[in-house]
């Protein structure tokens, strides 16, 4: 790992060596951001395949149905039958902090007169496949929204832990090595002066030595 | 308050109506992008756009991929399953981890 491009200074030596502690803090705890974030993640993800799944299987259901009932009424009819809902859906979103990445909490309000009350069309000109159709799709809503809240944080969360991962590895890898090299370079570089200024030293009194007394 | 979306083809959407979540028919992948951006911009916090639609605009959903809201959730069509969702699912973990390991 190369060294880097610093003077030998004393001074140089005390700001890497308290760089080289901060380095240290930090891969510490991203380490303990990443393993945590991971632990939550997999948990998240398992559930999202899961919820994936189902809904899938559920608006497959719906949606053959919904083509049954296409078939079977005009399109006109099929215009008027859901035109108008008996429902509003609203949504509330809240955020979460998780281990700083933000994620969306949803809350489902709906506006309506009854909560059994899903079918906005009397039965007398719709095909009961629509019945079918509109009451799977009505069942698999509260999961869509779960599934919808799920995989939005499965995503963000991914991000934050690629990113976090790449910062560990670069001071595991590059930052610490390249400062303990330093560090290194620059102590035996100090130790190397003063050796040679004792040897200097000790020469130099020999020298006075041996012009006072002539030996 | 936010409200719900679904965009794809006509005959795929159309039960979502009944639920009280506010529909947008389209076929053509350019007019999707810019309704998308649309809905994104204004008060949608869920947009369910079905799998055929969702593999033809990715580089518009994408852009909304690292943003808390809104998110958009790609749903099976009338056409049948393309299996992009679970895909996506797979993708996520490559990403986290380096390789898919709940597959």
């Amino acid at each position: 790992m190369a060294v880097m491009n610093v003077n030998p200074t004393r001074m140089e030596l005390t700001n890497l060596k308290r760089k080289l502690v901060t380095a240290r803090r930090g891969h510490k705890l991203l380490k303990d951001k990443r393993d945590e974030l991971m632990r939550r993640f997999l948990d998240m993800v398992r559930e999202n395949k899961a919820l994936r799944k189902e809904v899938e299987e559920g608006v497959k259901k719906a949606n053959v149905a919904m083509s049954v009932a296409r078939c079977v009424m005009s399109d006109k009819a099929l215009d008027v039958a859901l035109m108008l809902p008996t429902q509003e859906m609203h949504l509330d979103v809240t955020e979460k902090n998780v281990m700083s990445v933000m994620i969306p909490e949803f809350d489902v309000k709906f506006r309506t007169a009854n909560e059994h009350d899903i079918y906005s069309y009397g039965f007398a000109n719709t095909s009961g496949d629509l019945d079918t159709a509109v009451k799977a799709l009505s069942d698999i809503m509260p999961k869509m929204i779960r599934l919808a809240e799920i995989e939005k944080s499965c995503r963000l969360m991914a991000d934050e832990i690629e990113k976090t991962r790449r910062r560990v590895n670069a001071l595991e890898h590059v930052m610490i090595p390249q400062y303990e090299e330093t560090i290194k370079y620059i102590t035996m570089k100090l130790d190397e002066n003063e050796r040679s200024t004792t040897t200097r030293l000790m020469k130099v009194k020999d020298m006075m030595l041996a012009k006072a007394h002539n030996y | 308050m936010y409200k719900i979306a679904a965009v794809g083809d006509k005959d795929s959407i159309y039960g979502f109506a009944s639920l009280g979540i506010t529909i947008f028919p389209v076929d053509d992948s350019a007019e999707a992008a810019k309704l998308i951006r649309k809905l994104a911009e204004s008060e949608y916090g869920v947009i369910y756009i079905t799998e055929q639609l969702a593999s033809r605009i990715s580089a518009e959903t994408e852009r909304y991929a690292s943003m808390p809201l809104p998110a958009i959730i790609p749903v099976p069509g009338v056409r049948g399953n393309t299996g992009i969702g679970l895909e996506n699912v797979s993708k996520f973990v490559e990403k986290a981890v380096g390789s898919d390991i709940i597959s």
